[in-house]
């Protein structure tokens, strides 16, 4: 039974049957119990579970992602909820040098499954410290896995596989996706991490997004297409690791391509599937310079105009593909 | 010796508590530690360890009399400074030697090495390259045994550098908030690699910094194995109760620099030789003697025995698996993913 | 896969180049980098190089003969590669010449960089390859000349010409022929350079109005200097002078100078634009067997009389040997060409486009002139500048004669 609901309401739908399903599975961060988390997405799901396992946690990021690693050691799956995915910044060294490397480190003999949640992205004002987007600083880091899920069904989907992940999952929610609406299926199902997923087909041109760039690219191959230009669409949805062979068979057949990710664009995801493309079967079939459309090199400014400046916006994608496909880059 | 042996011939609980059997057993792991320790040094020396090392030699009391008391199901996080910990745990010296090797027979596989040696068998969650690194972590587990409703504990290894970290400082907070069954062990040997304390914090004792938490601070010397397992035991039984953490600080030394490379030049001859003076090794034997508990012969023959399993682990390790270089990779995912 | 080895374009307004000699023959084994062949360009002859290692066969074009830029002349193949013949050579050569219209209609792919490739996306690359068409012969209708995918299949449509090795003497004239006694005449195949220079200088004095200044200079001073500067010549080792200059030099130094001080002569005509430049570089006609080239001396006021002497010197060498390369004989603004040493007192020369100017020097001839009513006797030499009145009026270029003679006259000004 399918209905509309929520990006927000999927991740809770999805942490509550997750909950109900594997009593390992808890729930910890800032303000998540009867707050209801900031961006409401735990909601009131302390009701239906309880203190134990929709844990409000003193503001220690570092500490609670450690306790996270502990826990998931000795058996629990804990869930832990950034109240804003910069403040991953304060918790690195257990996120990149313990939760990332203890399975490694210890040769295999033990999982850390956790899972983070990171509410990321600008346009919500909140400037520089509370609007960065991270997730490429984390897929740097072998041992995590690190997805972006940009509708609530894979939203949904993909946050149970994550919770079943035996290894430690990063996932950034964009915050401006929460009151996003889509068709989600009640019943509990996954959506497999390391698996992008073709949003639109097209013939000319290929975009592979990441996040809320996944509709910003959408709405831009609309307008596209009404001036002749096809464009593909690629929602890559895991960063690590990442789905190269959808992006190699989608180029192959368009033969152009462009990154379009709102972190940083310089040594973001873009250079990364750049790389790929480049390193690939896929590089005899290109037919213009990758394009890469990414974060201005700036922190998140506040000024509202400027806020939009700083990542790429719908008419600039269209700008930039309509250049790539009519030769003018 | 007499005068030792007046000292601490009364009464304690402690050699009330364990049997002569386990109190042997304890002397055995303090020698299989330092036997340990001194021939990691040497394979280091002869070129046959790579990397580095931290020796914990003069700590022995503190890892042992923390660890007698635990079970295979209660947890410790340790340190780098952490071979002590792990043979205290239960660990085969054999096969920390393989880890030292780098052999696929190692407890790591020959991925961690010293600093990252773990035994998961034995509830040891492993030694952390970060200072400060085990200590959320070992209030996470605590965490665990509580949403299990287990009368397990988490034993967190630390020195007296870490607790100046935030991590240090966070995790105490949360352990206490959440009443977890968390022993915090500091093995306070007076110099964060080679800046005092004295230099580094404002109070006395690390244990002070307890009671901020709200939790008991307790300090002991460290190079008494009875000082140390009372309180440890003390602090067991109340972690185990659910009545929340308690800090336990030892007072003790490492006589060796702080790592392979350490030149000593922070600290003077004559205090080295002070804290040797008090090895905590003969002090336990003594003890032992004293209450008649062990009797010379047999204390010699444990050193013995001690010194035949590391000659033996040695061997073991220099004839195990080299890993195969196109295994890089294996075990950084659970199921094989890459990139 | 055998490797093909292609004419390359070595020049840019080359159509067509003309094998002189290969250095490699069918069957032999070559390594890559080796000098493979050589090409008489319509202005030169060039080395070019071996693009891989191994076995040079199907050798296309032949010594002597000609081909279009971009096909193919041979292929080199690996060591045990099975040759297919069938596939290079099935074609018969087409005898007939390239229609010049038909070059000139190739829109000339920029080249990433001076001797590589054209500029292509890796998939036109590929496609071209698939489709056995040169880079080359293609037109790139991308950013900077870049051939894209379209490019390349818009090619592939066209009926394919194969890569015809031309002929190189073109067919003479048989009218002409006819206005003599057979056997009283040799036939004297017109080689590239040759017709290079009849096309050029005809088109020259067809389409670039030529006006004509002339002006006698006293080259008195000039001798004395020049006697003065070489007798304090250096020496090197072997006790030889470092420099010896000519009257030439001097020549060439002071038109340099004086293009510094009148710029409005410093320029090329270019269609809808006159290009005015800001250096001096001076072309020098070189008389070479069976024609001329004109090196051109770069930046000549920058630089001192013994520099220019050395240059001019190497590259009058280069040009005998026909060993220059585009970018020694490309460019300039106007040039020199001197026939003193013939005795020759005054001449009128051809405009070598795109310059705007050519100066014709004469001899140093001695004379009485008047001074102060009475004869004295003096060297003179008569220059005479043509102009392309296009881009230089009768004023401006005789502010450029006036300033040559002062420089001339009195060469001391050149250190000025």
């Amino acid at each position: 039974m399918s209905r509309e609901i929520t990006y927000a309401q999927a991740i809770q739908e999805a942490l509550g049957q997750a909950m109900e399903a594997d009593p390992a599975v808890f729930l910890m961060g800032e303000d998540i119990g009867v707050y209801g988390g900031a961006f409401q997405v735990t909601g009131d799901l302390v009701h239906r579970f309880g203190e134990d396992r929709v844990m409000d946690a003193p503001i220690s990021e570092l500490g609670q992602a450690g306790v996270a690693v502990g826990a998931a050691l000795a058996g629990c799956k804990p869930v832990l909820e950034f109240q804003f995915s910069d403040f991953a910044t304060l918790a690195m060294e257990q996120i990149v040098n313990q939760a990332a490397k203890l399975r490694f480190m210890l040769g295999g003999k033990v999982n850390v499954p956790l899972v983070m949640r990171f509410p990321a992205g600008s346009g919500t004002g909140a400037a520089a410290q509370h609007s960065q987007s991270l997730d490429a600083w984390l897929a740097h880091v072998p041992g995590l896995k690190v997805i972006q899920p940009s509708t609530p069904y894979d939203m949904k989907g993909m946050l149970l596989a994550a919770i079943d992940d035996p290894d430690p999952v990063m996932v950034f929610e964009h915050k401006l996706l929460y009151k996003t609406k889509g068709e989600v299926p009640e019943e509990a199902y996954r959506v497999p991490i390391g698996k992008a997923h073709v949003a639109r087909e097209g013939s000319d041109v290929t975009i592979v997004a990441t996040s809320i760039m996944v509709h910003k690219s959408l709405e831009a191959a609309e307008t596209l297409a009404a001036e002749g230009i096809d464009v593909e669409v690629i929602d890559l949805r895991t960063l690590r690791p990442m789905d190269t062979a959808t992006i190699i068979e989608s180029v192959k057949k368009t033969t152009r391509l462009a990154c379009v990710y709102e972190g940083v664009k310089t040594l973001g995801i873009g250079a990364e599937i750049s790389a790929r493309i480049a390193e690939s079967e896929a590089f005899d079939y290109l037919d213009a310079p990758i394009l890469r459309l990414g974060g201005a090199e700036s922190p998140i400014p506040y000024n509202p105009v400027l806020e939009k400046a700083a990542v790429p916006q719908v008419q600039g994608i269209v700008e930039g593909l309509r250049n790539l496909v009519t030769g003018r880059t | 010796m007499s005068a030792l042996r007046a000292v601490k011939a009364n009464a304690r609980p402690f050699f009330q508590r364990h049997s002569a059997g386990e109190l042997k057993e304890a002397l055995r792991k303090m020698y299989l530690i330092r036997r340990f320790e001194e021939g990691a040094e040497e394979a280091y020396m002869r070129g046959l360890i790579h990397g580095t090392m931290h020796l914990s030699i003069g700590q022995e009391a503190s890892a042992v009399g923390s660890t007698m008391a635990l079970r295979n199901t209660d947890y410790i996080t340790s340190t780098h400074r952490g071979h002590g910990h792990c043979i205290g745990k239960g660990a085969d010296p054999k096969l920390m030697f393989a880890e030292f090797f780098g052999k696929e027979e190692g407890y790591c596989r020959g991925r961690g090495g010293s600093m990252h040696i773990a035994d998961v068998a034995t509830g040891n969650l492993g030694a952390n390259g970060i200072v400060g690194g085990g200590l959320p972590i070992a209030v996470g587990a605590a965490l665990a045994i509580k949403k299990q409703k287990r009368d397990d504990v988490a034993m967190c290894f630390f020195g007296d550098g870490a607790s100046n970290e935030g991590a240090f400082h966070e995790a105490l907070n949360m352990a206490a908030v959440w009443k977890l069954p968390v022993i915090f062990v500091c093995e306070n040997n007076k110099y964060g690699m080679s800046v005092s304390t004295e230099r580094s914090m404002a109070v006395a004792n690390v244990a002070d910094r307890a009671p901020a938490y709200g939790m008991p601070g307790v300090i002991v010397d460290g190079n008494s194995v009875a000082d140390v397992a009372e309180a440890i035991a003390a602090a067991t039984e109340r972690a185990r109760k659910g009545e929340g953490p308690t800090l336990v600080e030892c007072k003790t030394y490492r006589t060796r620099g702080h790592s392979r490379s350490d030149r000593n030049r922070y600290r003077t001859k004559e205090e080295i030789d002070e804290w040797k003076a008090k090895d905590p090794i003969p002090l336990f034997e003594a003890e032992l003697i004293a209450h008649g508990l062990a009797t010379e012969d047999e204390v010699t023959a444990i050193r013995i025995s001690a010194e035949t399993e590391i000659t033996n682990g040695i061997e073991y390790a220099r004839t195990g698996t080299d890993p195969d270089p196109n295994e890089v990779t294996r075990d950084v995912y659970s199921s094989g993913v890459n990139s | 896969m055998a490797v093909e080895v292609i004419l390359p374009k070595v020049d840019m307004d080359m159509a067509t180049g003309k094998i002189s000699k290969w250095h490699v023959r069918e069957g032999e084994r070559v390594a890559k980098g080796a000098v493979l062949f050589e090409i008489e360009t319509d202005k030169a002859a060039m080395e070019i190089e071996a693009p891989a290692d191994g076995i040079l066969r199907n050798v296309l074009v032949g010594e002597g003969l000609s081909a279009p830029v971009g096909s193919a002349v041979a292929y080199i193949y690996a060591e045990g590669e099975a040759v297919s013949a069938a596939a290079v050579k099935t074609e018969a050569p087409k005898t007939e010449a390239l229609a010049p219209t038909k070059a000139a209609a190739v829109v000339q792919p920029s080249s990433s960089k001076d001797g590589e490739g054209p500029r292509a996306t890796p998939l036109a690359r590929r496609l071209a390859k698939e489709a056995s068409l040169s880079l080359s012969n293609i037109s790139g209708s991308g950013p900077r000349g870049r051939i894209v995918a379209e490019d390349v299949r818009k090619a592939a449509e066209k009926p394919v010409s194969a890569p015809a090795p031309v002929l190189a003497p073109a067919q003479p004239d048989d009218a002409i022929h006819k206005l003599y006694q057979s056997g009283s005449f040799e036939v004297q195949p017109v080689d590239g350079m040759r017709r290079t220079i009849a096309q050029r200088l005809t088109l020259s004095k067809q389409t670039v109005p030529h006006f004509y200044l002339s002006v006698t200079a006293n080259i008195g001073k000039l001798m004395a200097a020049r006697e003065s500067l070489n007798a304090s010549a250096p020496r090197d080792a072997e006790k030889k002078p470092l420099w010896r200059l000519s009257i030439n030099d001097f020549v060439i130094k002071a038109m340099g100078r004086a293009l510094q001080r009148v710029p409005a002569a410093n320029v090329t005509w270019a269609g809808d634009a006159i290009l005015r430049h800001r250096v001096s570089d001076v072309g020098v006609a070189v008389a070479v067997e069976g024609g001329l080239f004109t090196p051109v001396i770069r930046a000549v006021e920058t630089k001192t009389l013994a520099a220019i002497s050395q240059e001019m010197k190497a590259l009058a060498a280069k040009a005998r040997a026909r060993k220059l390369v585009p970018s020694e004989y490309q460019g300039g603004t106007t040039a020199i060409s001197n026939l003193g040493m013939f005795g020759i007192e005054e001449f009128t020369a051809i405009i070598n486009p795109p310059h705007a100017s050519i100066l014709a020097v004469g001899a140093g001839v001695e004379r009485f002139v008047p001074v102060n009513g009475q004869p004295v006797l003096a060297t003179q030499m008569t220059c005479t500048l043509s102009c392309d009145h296009r881009a230089v009026d009768g004023a401006v270029g005789a502010e450029l004669l006036q300033a040559f003679r002062s420089f001339i006259e009195d060469p001391l000004l050149m250190l000025a």
